[in-house]
């Protein structure tokens, strides 16, 4: 039984900062691995990072909520990846993505490390984040289009007295 | 809670797995054989702020479902504990499944911990607690399941009047705490059947 | 009794060779990759994932590669996997509210904000076989896209449930979360618990018990209040963070099923709800579970519960089906003694039936 609870997600003080960094975790988290690895064989003076913890995969119980607002429940679990690196300066980078890819939990923590690096930052945001959200962004448009394809108006017939 | 640079992490076992493994052998060996010294597996220590047999009772045993009290003297590993076991610390003491005393003498009431039901004495807290001298031999005199006859131990370290209160905890059984003492690298476990005079 | 046996070792190892021959099938035949059955064999990977209780489409792929089809089978084989990897935590509740919708319908509101979107579905097809897909290598047309996306869709019943009429669902976020996975069933069991078995639950068993409520066997009367599909993200928080970090994205399916209620000493008179949710695309499922979750809920509301969807124990005890064909298949493993001490038993009651009878005879 999970008993955490998490006051200090909400906490609004440093929320900008962790909001800015979510967000690229995120991306992150969603990329492609290919897409992760040509952009780290495309970056010039790669940081030495040393492992605070080697990639490994393990599970999170996805929860739900009854009635999608109510009591929550274990819905089953996914496979995650994580792993933890810490570059030359100290700065430490997380990657939490959902599946198997040790590679890509790896490539994911290095870029979040350099993401916090703000000498690195706007280099790995071109090369990295920006194209790989404006991608995320499009193929998640293109769903919506094609659903919205198929949206239709049923209309009730009313019947002759 | 931030980490922002490595200081507040120290290493974790070598090799996860197998250090791991081992570290629940001596575990296992400790609470069979209540009172024997064992030695926890070699970790690297770097960063700790907590001993290394404690240290590596942790990684073993405690992770995201047990919920983790620590004293005063062992609030510094808090953020290590939280990357390596993914567990949550807590500040009511009856809500950790898991207890790391860095100080002994400043042990309060057992009764603070959780001791299980008598349906469910399983569900009680197991306490890591961190003493000054820990030898075999000695004036404390321990009998109980896994000893055949007495065994004789040496603790410096604990509160006055703490074996007065482990008394307590015995005859409370099947509820309970159970202890793992800690001396460095050195441990011996106290499951709640151990009786100790002396 | 369970008496080991031993020997058959040599049989054994032939048996499994021979199995991997026919799984493989003729060699001419070309070997059915993991990708292929992600892709073209979607539903059996959504419905081994849901019933496995592990989101991972590659493995349930392999899964469902490996048990040759056999989906229980397969469902067998991912939820022994999922016992090898370490448990890094629960993630916060998924928003279906926030989901990328890819089909949204209501039974019974026409007009609802965002619209009825019916994406790919199998409702309105004819059921005749397509023989075009016999032939391959047919090029498929693209799907249509349409000019403006799909706006906003909020959830039905979060729309409708603010006058009223509607039960409300309400969350005490303090409540520990029961996990049948970590600790043993008991009855009654709460509703968290109750959703998680079904979830986890055979398909064909939650069908059938589904629609014996709508058969008069636990007077449900329901109205599919909506159904969707599509992608949620799923946000974690680990413990060294203290933030919720985004893994990834899951496509679930949702259905909320909507009940009348005739109301209670505590409860006016409204539209009641069952709820179901599964990994993928497994419509089937989520109405049937959002049918017998609403059943399972008449002790709570004050009902007769007298048919067998009602019936806790019975539901949440058989529902699960690794549980249920191990208990069924383990019938043919070998029971020679047990049976060799039942073949003594029945001839000892036989002789000294016939003994009785002769006497009986002899007496007349």
């Amino acid at each position: 039984m999970n008993m955490t609870t998490h006051p200090q997600s909400n906490e609004p003080a440093k929320s900008t900062a962790t909001d800015t960094r979510r967000a690229w975790m995120a991306v992150l988290a969603k990329a492609p691995t290919d897409a992760l690895v040509r952009a780290w064989g495309a970056m010039s003076g790669k940081p030495a990072y040393r492992h605070l913890r080697r990639p490994e995969t393990g599970l999170v119980m996805v929860r739900g909520r009854a009635g999608g607002t109510g009591q929550r429940f274990n819905l089953g679990e996914m496979t995650v990846s994580r792993c933890a690196v810490a570059l030359e300066n100290g700065i430490v980078g997380h990657g939490y993505v959902a599946g198997r890819d040790h590679r890509k939990a790896e490539l994911a923590a290095i870029f979040d490390a350099l993401l916090q690096d703000s000498d690195r930052r706007a280099e790995v945001e071109a090369l990295v984040t920006r194209p790989l959200s404006e991608a995320q962004a499009a193929r998640k448009a293109e769903r919506r289009r094609k659903a919205a394809a198929t949206r239709v108006e049923f209309l009730t017939m009313v019947r002759d007295r | 809670m931030t980490l922002a640079t490595t200081g507040a992490i120290g290493s974790a076992f070598a090799d996860p797995v197998l250090d791991a493994q081992r570290t629940f052998r001596v575990a296992l060996e400790a609470l069979a054989r209540p009172g024997r010294l064992v030695e926890s597996p070699s970790l690297n220590e770097a960063g700790w702020t907590i001993g290394p047999a404690a240290a590596s009772l942790c990684l073993s045993l405690v992770d995201h479902d047990t919920p983790v009290w620590l004293d005063a003297a062992a609030a510094d590993a808090a953020a290590a504990l939280r990357f390596h076991c993914g567990c949550p610390i807590v500040t009511d003491a009856g809500a950790a499944q898991f207890a790391v005393i860095g100080d002994g003498t400043a042990l309060g009431p057992l009764i603070r911990f959780t001791v299980g039901t008598d349906a469910y004495p399983d569900r009680s807290a197991t306490l890591i607690v961190e003493v000054g001298e820990l030898r075999e031999g000695g004036p404390l005199r321990l009998r109980g399941p896994g000893i055949e006859t007495e065994h004789r131990l040496t603790v410096e370290g604990l509160p006055d009047g703490f074996w007065r209160a482990w008394r307590e905890n015995v005859d409370r059984f099947p509820e309970g705490v159970d202890m793992f003492l800690t001396c460095g690298a050195r441990l011996c476990g106290l499951p709640r059947t151990t009786i100790v005079e002396g | 009794m369970y008496v080991a046996v031993k020997g058959g070792e040599r049989a054994i190892e032939n048996a499994h060779r021979l199995l991997a021959e026919e799984r493989r099938g003729d060699p001419a035949v070309p070997e059915l990759t993991l990708a292929q059955i992600d892709q073209q064999l979607a539903h059996a990977v959504d419905r081994v994932m849901t019933e496995g209780s592990l989101y991972d489409r590659e493995l349930a792929a392999l899964a469902v590669k490996q048990a040759r089809g056999d989906l229980i089978e397969a469902i067998f084989l991912l939820r022994a996997y999922r016992t090898t990897l370490p448990r890094f935590g629960a993630s916060e509740p998924v928003d279906t509210g926030e989901m990328v919708v890819r089909r949204r319908i209501s039974a019974t509101f026409k007009d609802i904000p965002g619209g009825q979107v019916l994406g790919p579905t199998f409702d309105y097809t004819h059921r005749l076989l397509d023989f075009t897909l016999a032939a391959e290598g047919a090029p498929v047309a693209a799907a249509e896209e349409a000019e403006q996306s799909v706006a906003a869709m909020p959830r039905v019943t979060d729309i409708l449930g603010r006058d009223g009429l509607f039960e409300a669902e309400t969350a005490e976020d303090d409540a520990p979360v029961g996990d049948v996975t970590r600790d043993p069933l008991e009855f009654p069991a709460d509703r968290d618990l109750r959703l998680q078995v079904l979830a986890r639950g055979d398909e064909g068993f939650l069908l059938a018990l589904g629609y014996s409520t709508q058969r008069g066997y636990g007077n449900n009367h329901p109205f599919a209040g909506e159904i969707r599909l599509g992608e949620v993200d799923v946000e974690f928080v680990p413990e060294e963070l203290g933030f919720p970090v985004e893994l990834g994205e899951v496509t679930v399916t949702e259905c909320q099923m909507v009940n009348q209620f005739k109301g209670s000493a505590t409860m006016p008179p409204q539209f009641t709800r069952g709820y179901g949710l599964t990994f993928g695309h497994c419509e089937r499922k989520a109405m049937s579970m959002a049918l017998v979750d609403r059943a399972l809920r008449a002790r709570e509301l004050g009902e007769e519960a007298a048919a067998p969807a009602q019936d806790e124990e019975f539901v949440l005890a058989h529902a699960d089906n690794v549980q249920a064909t191990g208990f069924v298949e383990h019938l043919k493993l070998p029971h020679y003694v047990d049976f060799q001490a039942e073949l003594v038993m029945v001839r000892a009651m036989r002789d000294a039936a016939e003994q009785d009878n002769s006497r009986k005879v002899a007496a007349e």
